[in-house]
């Protein structure tokens, strides 16, 4: 019964939909597809997609793990509040976030302004991209890893010190590999969320052809040609991409399960 | 006391129902317009519409309400092709009505024909707008190539404004080069070479160059020129009126399938022939469109619009929009050349 409910909403909500994409690209044939997916133009923005998604992930997993940790072991004043803080990227409209981040870097923010007369231009190039999609990403860490550090007690941490690690041998050898999962999980949804972004990167990007110009933009780009089948083929090309990355990233977490048994 | 708080809201509840329902079907005596346009119509819509409804309501005793959706000239259209119950649209490009009228065959082929003027009731054309003083000294589509020159104009493949942009700037060169093709392409080339950033749409781009500060020069349409200059301040800008510049002709069509099935034929065609009225023209001619008709409007007004050389997309430089859309915006366009990197 609720096998069957649970196929039927899967089906429903996400199979339909992705059967129509794949359904429509297909009209295209191999060699059509094959034709977008090496020409020169979407291979660049695939690239710039997956790229700045990539270490935007990167970064995230680094710096949502530590935030996670400081939030879960200290308590200070405002903490509640830095907790909630962390859940803002989650509910501005991205459209927001990419004009609020266009107007810190550009040339004559308040950020931008610091930044322009020692050569460092952030928006309306990839760093930009990669940027807001930084921002985009957090909350999707912190809230996978926060619950599972959680449930870690410091117990565990005096265990390991007066058995005689160092801080250094507690972190890589008792408390990471039980964070692992988690932060893969973390690690996939923020990747997996930067590859789709569109509306707060659109802002920041520059979307300069084969410098700044990212893969759903192009989507737009061969819809406003009304080329429909153009706009699917790129997004089915996306989307194989992005399986085949998440599912590699399943099977590492099946393995970093198996490996260090005692996570979940 | 808990339980009469409960009645109470049940009834407030039921109250409220019962209004929204008489306001609901009071609304669904009286006719609904909607009209599908694109982003810098907003202004000129907003006051069109009310001039509009006060006619149709002097005239017949109807009230009408007229709602009106804007957004990208194409992604409005695409709305319309996937089934928007669009009465009228009013969009940027000859060819997205087109575009509607191939695609769903709810627009009569011979839309163009309906109305005056190729059924653009009003138009516009590309200026520059500078910073105040000129200080790079731009008057001319040859000096936006000048070093040191950063021109904002935004992406010719999803933003109509753009593409008027882009063809303004061709059809200059045309004239320049004698209309040598390749020399032509260098012009462009070299322009967007210029360009350090290609905003989704026009007001992107706007608000690129008067809040971010970015660029020397921002390629705009007259009427969204004098609208950052009265939003931001005129003391801030300069609008420079080159020699040469293009005819944009935004037109306007009844979706017939549409007011067929919903039989408001007779208020949307209406709707349509007002804007060629002295009062829909002078309308135009306050959010600085300029009006096909201008004798119907006061010289005071058409005064901020001076005269320059116009070139039209049905010039043979680019024989319509059917043959210069796919040839400069399509994939492997003129656009998409200058950008391929060189080898």
């Amino acid at each position: 019964m609720t096998l069957g409910f649970t196929l039927a909403y899967l089906t429903l909500i996400v199979l339909i939909p992705l059967t129509g994409l794949v359904w429509r690209s297909a009209s295209l044939g191999w060699g059509g597809m094959w034709h977008v997916a090496t020409d020169a133009r979407t291979l660049n923005a695939l690239k710039i997609s997956f790229g700045t998604s990539l270490i935007a992930a990167l970064i995230n997993v680094v710096f949502g793990v530590i935030v996670a940790w400081v939030l879960v072991r200290y308590r200070f004043p405002g903490r509640r509040i830095i907790d909630a803080i962390v859940d803002l990227p989650f509910a501005l409209p991205t459209a927001v976030a990419g004009i609020a981040l266009t107007a810190l870097y550009s040339k004559n923010g308040w950020i931008g302004r610091w930044l322009d007369p020692l050569g460092i231009k952030v928006a309306f190039t990839p760093v930009g991209i990669t940027i807001a999609l930084i921002f985009i990403g957090l909350p999707f860490v912190v809230r996978t890893v926060q619950p599972v550090m959680e449930e870690i007690r410091k117990e565990v941490e005096e265990a390991a010190a007066t058995l005689g690690a160092t801080r250094f041998q507690t972190i890589s050898r008792v408390l990471l590999p039980g964070l692992t999962p988690a932060i893969l999980t973390g690690f996939a949804l923020a990747f997996a969320r930067a590859v789709g972004e569109y509306g707060s990167v659109i802002f920041i990007a520059g979307n300069l052809p084969y410098i700044s110009e990212i893969a759903p933009l192009l989507i737009v780009i061969r819809l406003e040609e009304f080329d429909y089948t153009g706009a699917t083929a790129i997004a089915a090309i996306m989307l194989l991409i992005s399986f085949t990355m998440l599912f590699v990233i399943n099977l590492i977490q099946a393995w970093s399960r198996r490996r260090y048994g005692y996570a979940t | 006391m808990k339980h009469s708080r409960i009645s109470l809201s049940l009834a407030a509840a039921l109250f409220a129902a019962t209004v929204s329902f008489q306001s609901l079907s009071a609304a669904h005596a009286d006719t609904t317009l909607l009209n599908v346009s694109y982003d810098p119509t907003r202004e000129l819509y907003k006051d069109y519409n009310a001039a509009f409804a006060a006619k149709w309501k002097a005239d017949t005793g109807e009230t009408l309400t007229i709602q009106t959706s804007h957004g990208g000239s194409g992604a409005q259209a695409r709305s319309v092709i996937d089934g928007l119950d669009a009465d009228v649209v009013t969009l940027a490009l000859e060819s997205d009505i087109s575009a509607i009228a191939k695609a769903t065959k709810k627009i009569n082929p011979d839309w163009r024909t309906k109305y005056p003027h190729n059924s653009a009731p009003y138009t516009s054309t590309i200026v520059f707008l500078v910073r105040k003083g000129n200080p790079k000294g731009i008057k001319d589509w040859g000096d936006l190539i000048k070093d040191g020159v950063e021109v904002i104009t935004p992406n010719p493949k999803t933003s109509g404004g753009a593409r008027w942009n882009y063809l303004a700037a061709w059809a200059w060169a045309n004239g320049q080069y004698g209309g040598d093709e390749a020399k032509i392409k260098d012009y462009i080339g070299n322009l967007f070479q210029h360009v350090p950033v290609l905003d989704s749409g026009a007001r992107g781009s706007t608000t690129t160059f008067a809040q971010r500060e970015l660029g020397d020069v921002l390629l705009a349409w007259e009427n969204e020129a004098y609208l950052a200059s009265d939003e931001f301040g005129a003391d801030k800008f300069d609008i420079v009126v080159p020699p040469q510049s293009i005819l944009a002709e935004p037109p306007v069509a009844v979706v017939d399938g549409n007011v067929d099935a919903k039989g408001t034929r007779k208020v949307a065609e209406a709707y349509l022939q007002y804007l060629y009225s002295a009062e829909g023209q002078t309308i135009a001619a306050k959010h600085f469109y300029r009006p096909s008709e201008p004798k119907l409007v006061s010289a005071d007004l058409l005064k901020k619009l001076p005269e320059l050389k116009l070139v039209t997309i049905d010039d043979p430089i680019f024989g319509g929009w059917a043959k210069a859309q796919p040839y400069h915006f399509g994939d492997g366009g003129t656009f998409d050349q200058i950008y391929k990197p060189k080898k």
